[in-house]
């Protein structure tokens, strides 16, 4: 018996842990002697996500690497503090207080599942202390719940649904079905998909929804459910297993033969490579050609990366880097590490996406970046899936005005 | 005669069909002390279970002083005044002697939800009397996990006299006893039974136990009494010399 | 009409799988009484090694048929040597321990378990290749039914029927049977009980690695498995009725079929059917479908020993280091002070499930529904009334109580296992409320904003705050021990027919103890919220129910300081791991181990143990 695969991923893993005890066990004293580090807290359901959240992790080592090599922020370089909540967001509010008090960093980032995003963000508020949310991808992190001391990086719920909802809304099909993981995520990307695409097409309607519960999905039973409504299009929310699980079954059994496909994230590598050859063809979904995407940024950038981890970057690891970058530049220009220097710094703050596809703003108006996503179609080539006729779909376009957004979000 | 402390009509209990207990009817006076014999599986655990409500009978009363106790739980009938020992002695293994005792205090006071005052500050003095009765006094703060088994009989004995009781009911208060034991025992609980007037119920395997102490005795075979009276009467009886084969046992 | 047989097809596809997880676990069980958390693990492992034989090495050169379906056994008998091993080196030296502890030793397996996959395979979701013979699907009824969702429906029912000659018509299995109803027995027939303990580990893991292995062609493999399985699995067995293997396969099925069915009316049932079916049955059927009431315990069973408070010394000892600790607290720093103040509801968490569960004698799966019901009645109360924290705490309690008081009331008439797993699925279910109830809980995006009044913002304030209520809460209930009620507790406990013999009415005092410690529970869950500034569905998952479990059985559930010393070691090792290395979940599975196997008595059983053995030595 071999574990070929796990020793190709060798060096990758030894290198992230290694980043990792750099990081957060031994605390470089080469780092300290140079010049007084500005610490970041990173908070992340490590364990829990494993396979999403160690491309981050490489993807904002690589990221604070560059800057520091760039000569840091005014001399001082950039230090990260890792910590595991396990997926729990009161752990994740505990070691925010360690960090805060004994780890003495500058400010909080990170957060994957939505809760413990809302959890840190909260938090944030109360302590008035700066919180650079990465990935959960909640509305409420920005509108309903949003904060003076919270932003937001990657594209939300709302900004993926809609940036499907223009293609979905060209396609012929009129009765709609939908399948979610049911939790927040995937009830509200549902609602968003739903009343986007009424108002775009009146003439579509809804025949039936599946939420099947997340992690756990019973994927025959799910697909036949579906099948049962006789929909012409599919709108699909779930991922990583359950969207593995759910393809299998659905492929075997013709779901998608003749029906049309739009689904959230799957072009994303996390969820399109394990798919391998059972890759269906012709989803319209959201994600990140990482192979076709040439522009000079992105080819250094990846090149850098697989150079430093002997693995290609997955859409977290863009996530992590764009957050580093963007922090970088915030603090350029707050010129200190007192909070409220950085919270009105972060404020409109400008950044170079790793995606080369130029700059991101951090508006001011509800602290959510600009940041886009990739929309296009899946392609089985060979014996893996990947993403064809896309595009970038640029987060500012994709984002509700001011007024709807004055109407969501609590007035400070 | 006044109103017979205990009064059984006509019960019948069956497991599976077999008639464990046949259409029995007996009762007893206040203050007499009572034996109830018969071979193995005559029935008479069983009847005793029905007595004091461990078991619900598919036919027929128990009345206690007139009062028809038929189908109450145990706590129930031991809240009315009867007390009860078990064939294979149950008491409690996590607690000493004393607690033990006390327990049964506790509950006879009803002071069992008792949340904040220590249990080892109430009716102490009345648990050592209740042990000194029954000859425990000496082994109070010995856990009851750790008795010989005549002196847990004596626990249970002790236990069920913190109430009080009208009526005792004794299954095989002596098995598993050394013989010399055996006759202390019945000798002790004859005399407090006596002082209190509380009427004993027993079954009893040991004739010498049975007709030493008994003033009444009644035997049960296949679920029916088929004799009752004086020990001598009884023991004259064809029939119960019958059932006990060759009679060697008397 | 056509669409309804073929989701009933789906139905017994899934029962299939989920009874052969089963059937190794109902076995296990039946034979050794070993809660055997580590079910889900070897699953996992099953899925894994078959991934592993059948796409690398030589079998996968092989390929085609025997490639894959040896791959498949070859991963099943791994598994069950592994099963075997485990037995010999751990579970054996631990069977005279109290009962649920060997619990703590394969929880401790589990957490070892998904760091070593983790290594060993690595992050990413494995996906197997299709079955050969078995790709595609078969036209049923007009639909595309797949062949290899026939071929395990198939599969289900033949372990069964092989199952029931391996019982019935070999001497190894009429020796287990045997064994199940009464193992003094076996023992007097001269048979080698460990032996036969470790063939049940073999047959039992093994079913578990083939459920695994079979789910190769049909599912991801992914290091979720395990807890994703173990539950379900858990829940089929106590339907069926522990020990029953026709019950566990009647459960799955009615699991299954539920389930597929459930689904087409409502979508959103999913996260909470399998425990509304246990509830159901377990309230009408308290020993489970085909459970049978067990008998008495067996003659040998040792009574628990004479709770006592901890020795002078150690008392004074402990006294000591808490005046200490009051006294050095403005010294210390805010973290440390987050930190204590969470020990201290931990400690009160733990103890109030002692209460019930060494006095009472009552174990539950379930604890964190009072935790929860706490923390979530002092939220609704600040976000729908304003109201403030001290309201919420004074509150708290009486709401927690009178959950305890409902899922109490149908709770404490069961026993043993049966009692406790209806309280994880009364527990789950009112997860599923705050999870899905979103307009009035927020659903699993939580309560935010849950902060302590002004004054007890300050880190120090709320760390003497914390520690004020908690140590009021341990002390109300030690007292309770010691006081006439505990003493009622503990004698329904040790002789339910003796205690019915003086008066007491074992039901209520359950009951009322059950509610008594809910209160405390829902106490510890609010001061956390306020703590925490939020509230979320995990406050009452099954995690934080295990958490408190853990700790209870690492300290010793026969003694009164055991969930204190409990809590502090399982929590403070938690975080000390947790923040020094990525694999914390490996080391703390082995440190659990190592205190599991030094220390069966819990770490203030040992403590005792080991005062009194100084104590004679000088004597």
């Amino acid at each position: 018996m071999t574990f070929s695969q796990t020793a190709a991923r060798g060096p990758g893993r030894r290198l992230l842990l290694a980043g990792i005890a750099a990081g957060a066990i031994a605390r470089p004293a080469v780092l300290r002697a140079q010049a007084n580090p500005i610490r970041i807290g990173e908070i992340n359901s490590y364990t829990a996500q494993p396979a999403f959240l160690g491309p981050y992790r490489n993807g904002w080592l690589l990221a604070q690497e560059q800057v520091n090599a760039a000569g840091g922020i005014g001399g001082r370089p950039l230090e990260t503090v890792f910590r595991d909540d396990a997926g729990r967001p009161e752990d994740a509010v505990r070691l925010a207080g360690e960090l805060l008090n004994a780890e003495r960093v500058a400010l909080l980032a990170g957060g994957y599942l939505s809760h413990v995003g809302l959890a840190l963000a909260d938090f944030a508020r109360q302590n008035r202390r700066l919180y650079a949310a990465s990935e959960p991808l909640t509305d409420a992190l920005v509108w309903s719940k949003g904060n003076r001391y919270t932003f937001r990086l990657r594209p939300s719920t709302y900004m993926q649904a809609a940036m499907l909802v223009e293609e979905a809304a060209k396609l012929p099909a009129k009765r709609w079905a939908t399948v979610a993981p049911n939790y927040e995520y995937g009830q509200s990307a549902v609602k968003w998909f739903r009343e986007l695409l009424k108002e775009k097409r009146p003439d579509v309607e809804f025949v039936g929804e599946q939420f099947p519960a997340l992690g756990r999905i019973d994927a025959g039973s799910t697909v036949q459910a579906l099948e049962r409504m006789k929909p012409e299009g599919i709108f699909n929310v779930t991922f990583s297993t359950d969207l593995l699980n759910f393809v299998r079954q659905g492929n075997t059994r013709g779901l998608f033969d003749g029906r049309s496909v739009v689904s959230m994230l799957s072009g994303e590598p996390e969820y399109l490579e394990p798919l391998g050859e059972e890759c269906p063809d012709g989803w319209i979904v959201t994600g990140y050609p990482r192979d076709d995407l040439d522009n000079p940024t992105h080819t250094a950038l990846r090149d850098a990366y697989r150079a430093k981890f002997g693995d290609l970057p997955r859409c977290g690891s863009i996530v992590g880097y764009d957050t580093v970058q963007a922090i970088a530049a915030m603090l350029r220009k707050a010129a200190s590490t007192e909070t409220e220097a950085m919270v009105d710094a972060f404020k409109g703050i400008r950044y170079q996406t790793g995606y080369g596809t130029g700059e991101v703003e951090f508006r001011a108006l509800d602290h959510q970046a600009t940041l886009g996503a990739f929309v296009g179609r899946t392609k089985l080539e060979g014996r893996r899936g990947r993403m064809v006729d896309w595009r970038y779909a640029d987060g500012a376009s994709y984002l509700p005005g001011p007024e709807q957004v004055r109407a969501w979000r609590p007035q400070e | 005669m006044s109103t017979p402390i205990l009064e059984a009509e006509g019960l019948v209990k069956a497991w599976g069909g077999v008639r464990a207990v046949d259409g029995v009817s007996f009762s007893l006076a206040p203050g007499e002390m009572l034996a109830l014999i018969g071979p193995n599986g005559a029935g008479k655990s069983t009847c005793f279970n029905m007595l004091n409500g461990q078991v619900r009978p598919d036919a027929g009363r128990v009345r206690l002083a007139g009062q028809d106790i038929t189908g109450l739980p145990p706590r129930a009938v031991w809240r009315l005044g009867v007390g009860r020992t078990f064939q294979v002695t149950a008491t409690f293994g996590s607690m000493s002697v004393r607690e033990n005792v006390r327990l049964a205090l506790l509950s006879h006071h009803r002071r069992l939800l008792g949340l904040w005052r220590p249990a080892s500050h109430l009716h102490t003095a009345e648990a050592e009397a209740l042990l000194e009765r029954v000859g425990m006094a000496a082994q109070a703060d010995r856990p009851c996990a750790v008795l010989a088994y005549g002196d847990l009989k004596r626990l249970e004995l002790a236990m069920a006299l913190a109430h009080a009781p009208r009526l005792l009911l004794m299954d095989e208060p002596t098995a598993g006893m050394a013989p010399a034991e055996r006759g202390a025992l019945m000798q002790q609980t004859a005399a407090i039974a006596r002082e209190a007037g509380i009427a004993v119920l027993f079954t009893e395997h040991d004739m010498d136990v049975v007709f030493g102490h008994a003033q009444r005795v009644l035997v049960l075979e296949r679920g029916r009494l088929i004799a009752g009276g004086a020990p001598e009467a009884v023991r004259a009886d064809p029939r119960v010399r019958q059932v006990y084969l060759g009679g060697g046992h008397f | 009409m056509e669409a309804l047989a073929v989701q009933a097809l789906n139905g017994l596809a899934s029962a299939s799988s989920l009874f052969l997880v089963a059937s190794g676990l109902t076995v296990i069980f039946g034979v050794s009484r070993i809660v055997n958390f580590a079910h889900g693990s070897l699953y996992m492992l099953g899925a894994y090694l078959a991934w592993t034989f059948v796409s690398h090495g030589p079998l996968a050169e092989l390929g085609g048929f025997w490639g894959f379906w040896g791959g498949v056994l070859l991963a099943a008998l791994a598994v069950g040597a592994l099963g075997a091993v485990l037995e010999m080196t751990v579970l054996r030296r631990i069977y005279h321990a109290p009962e649920l502890f060997q619990l703590l030793a394969t929880f401790a397996l589990v957490l070892v378990v998904q760091d070593v996959a983790l290594l060993l395979w690595g992050a990413d979701d494995k996906f197997g290749p299709r079955a050969p013979l078995l790709r595609g699907s078969v036209e049923i009824l007009g639909l595309r039914f797949p062949r290899y969702e026939l071929f395990l429906i198939a599969v289900g029912p033949v372990v069964l029927g092989l199952l029931w000659l391996l019982f019935h018509r070999t001497r190894f299995g009429i020796l287990l049977r045997a064994a199940t109803q009464d193992r003094e027995m076996v023992s007097a027939l001269g048979v080698d009980q460990r032996l036969l303990f470790t063939a049940v580990f073999f047959l039992g893991a093994a079913l578990a690695g083939l459920g695994g292995a079979l789910q190769l062609p049909r599912e991801a493999v992914t290091l979720h498995m395990d807890m994703a399985i173990i539950v379900e699995a858990f829940v089929v067995v106590v339907i069926g009725g522990l020990g029953s293997l026709p019950g566990a396969f009647l459960a799955a099925l009615l699991i299954g079929e539920l389930h597929a069915f459930g689904i087409l009316v409502f979508p959103r049932i999913t996260l909470v059917l399998v425990f509304l079916v246990m509830a159901v049955v377990l309230v009408l059927r308290p020993h489970g479908l085909l459970g049978r009431a067990p008998g008495a315990p067996p003659a040998g069973e040792q009574s628990p020993p004479l709770p006592r408070p901890l020795p002078r010394g150690l008392a004074l000892a402990a006294a000591g280091a808490l005046a200490g600790l009051l006294l050095a607290a403005p010294f210390l720093g805010d973290y440390p002070l987050i930190l204590l103040a969470d020990f201290a509801v931990f400690i009160l968490f733990a103890a109030s499930l002692h209460f019930i569960m060494g006095p009472g004698g009552m174990a539950s799966f379930g604890h964190a529904a009072y935790f929860g019901a706490g923390a979530y009645a002092a939220a609704l109360l600040l976000r729908h009334l304003a109201a403030p924290m001290e309201a919420g705490l004074l509150l708290a309690p009486f709401a927690a109580g009178l959950v305890g008081l409902l899922f109490g009331w149908f709770c404490v008439r069961l026993s043993g296992v049966y009692a406790a797993m209806l309280t994880l699925a009364f527990a789950q279910i009112a997860w599923s409320v705050a999870f899905q109830w979103v307009e009035v809980t927020g659903g699993d995006n939580g309560i935010l904003g849950v902060w302590p009044s002004e004054w007890a913002r300050g880190r120090l304030a709320f760390f003497y705050l914390s520690v004020l209520l908690c140590g009021a809460g341990v002390l109300l209930l030690r007292r309770a021990i010691f006081a006439p009620f505990g003493l009622a507790l503990r004698a329904q406990r040790d002789s339910p027919l003796r205690a019915e013999a003086i008066g007491i009415d074992g039901f209520r005092i359950r009951w009322l103890a059950f509610a008594y410690a809910a209160a405390f529970a829902g106490l510890a869950g609010a001061l956390f919220a306020f703590g925490k500034g939020s509230v979320f569905p995990t406050y009452l998952g099954i995690p934080r129910s295990v958490d408190a479990l853990l700790m209870v059985l690492l300290g010793g559930v026969q003694t009164v300081s055991g969930p204190i010393l409990g809590a502090i070691a399982y929590a403070g090792l938690q975080e000390q791991l947790a923040r020094l290395t990525e694999l914390w979940r490996l080391l703390l599975g082995l440190v659990i181990l190592a205190l599991v196997l030094f220390f069966p008595r819990g770490l203030a059983g040992a403590l005792a143990h080991w005062h009194d053995g100084r104590r004679e030595r000088r004597a």
